[in-house]
């Protein structure tokens, strides 16, 4: 449904997003994940024909953003970064201002109006001025924007941006219920936004695409280590030193309290069973021991960190990239 | 409903609820207004001072005494206010970002610039109709010639879509709305200048060329009465140049 292809875009000697290419299928739901000034609302403003690329490719349904830029707009939803609000208009005269430009036949705008309204919670304001909405409410305003001609792509920057958390999980939830009938893709920086509604992540660094996975993948493909935690009644004064001796253990740590520490071993060593041997010889309390998976937050940091993308090592990168 | 009358209405809509739209209409009513009761008070007393001088009752010319003069100072006063009025069309739209929303929708950029001209032209078209009440009045007390009177209005009325094309020319070019009205009098400040300088040439190609890129000489004649598909087409041709040029830097947002 999208299909982006080496897309290069400079402002002025500032590369902004250097050689993107990625697909999402119909029905699908991509996440674009990377810190700020990563080149997220640069590749969403290329595909909804806002601004042009200076190198590269981009399709959405079929058409050419190029050549066939009034069909693709009339497919695409967008919500951009900022959301695109006339502060003097009323909540209604404005969707019907955006229904009415989206080209959407006068006898269907009254029955979208009111199921967006209905869908992003816009009830009790909908005859309100936008000027005197509160950011919430305007982020609200401007997701029924994208929603409003029901278009079967769906362009969203960072939709859950200045929600309170209630309002949070009922927009997840409503992104979600459109998977499979629209085509998505979502921008955000918060990676549990990610995880709970993205089937697939992409990973986006300085303009270049670092990865590209399901949530699961991503996390598992970046383990170098296991690392558990283990927390103990009355710790001993040289347990440290002691723990360190075991076979496999490549460090240990302690913290966050002083009867807890994380123990990082090489891959494939699962030395629980020794742990709790150890620990119960001692007489020294088991509390509590665990393993401690990464989560798609370590997995960020460490593709995000470096100021140069990893180099793709392994296939599945190396085929994206 | 085509995106056209869409855009219209909301232009409509945001001039009705913003202040500056009714300090502008004010200000343009009243000096309208005022200019012509000065000219109808100085044209009575031209008029008491002939009577007593040649004992007779003068028949003074209305058109020259006062319409002329009406329009010729309406033509400065064009100058100042309608970038005022354009001012917001595009830059507002680029502040608020709302230009994102305008320039992702299935709609033409020839058709947004034509959309938002033709809003203000319909506003500054209802002013101008609004004047129209002092040659009415008047023609209830004396009589003239109403045919330099029509050109004159159409006169204001063509100066007026060029002027206001400069402006939505200078709004695409900023984010800042005091800064487009500024740029917008600026520009027009040139155009109007040209003549000036055609003027000095004098009777050299030039000359005639620079006096023919300004409006003055084609306002003029129209005023006078004198109605020439030759000034009609300088000014037609002047305000599509303007909206077009303004097109392209709308379009060239995109790079
Ligand atoms: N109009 C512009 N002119 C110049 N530089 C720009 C422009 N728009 C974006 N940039 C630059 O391009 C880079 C990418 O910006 P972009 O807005 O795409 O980041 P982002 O991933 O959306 O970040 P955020 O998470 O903060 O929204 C940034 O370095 C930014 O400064
Ligand atoms: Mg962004």
């Amino acid at each position: 449904m999208i299909n982006v292809e080496n897309i290069t875009k400079r402002y002025r000697t500032l590369t902004a997003i250097e050689k993107v290419t990625f697909t999402v299928k119909k029905g699908e739901i991509l996440g674009f994940l990377g810190p700020n000034g990563a080149g997220k609302t640069t590749t969403m403003r290329i595909l909804t024909c806002f601004t042009s690329p200076n190198e590269g490719t981009v399709q959405v349904a079929g058409f050419d953003c190029f050549e066939q830029a009034l069909e693709v707009k009339k497919r695409i939803g967008y919500l951009p970064e900022t959301p695109p609000l006339y502060h003097e208009l009323t909540v209604m005269e404005y969707l019907l201002f955006v229904g009415r430009l989206k080209g959407l036949p006068s006898w269907r705008i009254p029955s979208r109006m009111d199921s967006v309204i209905e869908q992003v919670g816009l009830g009790e304001v909908r005859r309100r001025i936008i000027g005197h909405l509160s950011r919430g409410f305007r982020q609200r305003v401007g997701l029924a924007q994208a929603l409003l001609h029901d278009p079967p792509v769906l362009i969203l920057d960072e939709p859950t941006v200045g929600l309170d958390p209630k309002q949070i999980i009922e927009i997840r939830e409503l992104i979600q219920s459109l998977v499979g009938s629209h085509t998505i893709l979502l921008s955000t920086h918060i990676l549990t936004e990610a995880t709970a509604i993205c089937q697939r992540v992409t990973i986006i660094h300085k303009g270049r695409i670092v990865a590209v996975d399901s949530p699961e993948r991503l996390s598992a493909r970046l383990r170098q280590s296991e690392k558990m935690s283990l927390t103990v009644k009355a710790p001993p004064p040289d347990w440290i030193e002691r723990l360190r001796a075991f076979p496999g253990v490549m460090s240990v740590f302690q913290g966050p309290s002083i009867e807890t520490c994380l123990i990082e071993c090489k891959l494939g060593h699962d030395i629980r069973e020794d742990l709790a041997r150890f620990v119960v010889n001692q007489g020294i309390g088991l509390l509590e021991l665990k393993t401690v998976s990464m989560s798609l937050e370590d997995v960020f940091l460490h593709l995000t960190q470096h100021d140069e993308p990893p180099p793709p090592t392994d296939p599945l990168t190396q085929e994206i990239l | 409903m085509s995106p056209v009358p869409t855009i219209i209405a909301k232009e409509l809509r945001c001039f009705f609820v913003s202040p500056i739209f009714y300090i502008i209409g004010a200000v343009f009513l009243f000096i309208a207004g005022f200019l012509a009761h000065l000219m109808v008070v100085n044209a009575g007393q031209q008029a008491l001072r002939l009577m007593q001088v040649q004992n007779v009752s003068a028949q003074l010319n209305l058109n020259d005494l006062v319409f002329r003069q009406v329009f010729l100072g309406l033509e400065m006063v064009l100058m100042f206010i309608l970038p005022m009025l354009t001012m917001r069309l595009f830059a507002e739209e680029r502040k608020l970002r709302t230009l994102e929303l305008l320039l992702t929708s299935p709609i033409g950029i020839n058709e947004l610039v034509s959309a938002k001209f033709m809003s203000v032209l319909l506003i500054y078209l209802g002013l101008l109709g609004l004047t129209g009440i002092t040659p009415l009045v008047l023609s209830l007390y004396t009589s003239f010639d109403w045919n330099p009177i029509l050109t004159g209005y159409l006169a204001l009325a063509l100066q007026g879509g060029l002027f206001l094309a400069v402006g939505v020319l200078a709004s695409t070019m900023t984010e800042n709305q005091i800064v487009a009205a500024f740029l917008g009098f600026g520009l027009i400040f040139v155009i109007w200048l040209l003549g000036g300088l055609g003027d000095l040439l004098g009777n050299t190609p030039v000359g005639h060329f620079l006096s023919y890129l300004s409006f003055t000489e084609h306002f003029d004649r129209l005023v006078r009465g004198l109605l020439d598909t030759k000034d009609v087409v300088y000014y037609v041709t002047g305000t599509v140049l303007m909206l077009f040029i303004a097109h392209r830097i709308v379009d060239s947002h995109r790079w």
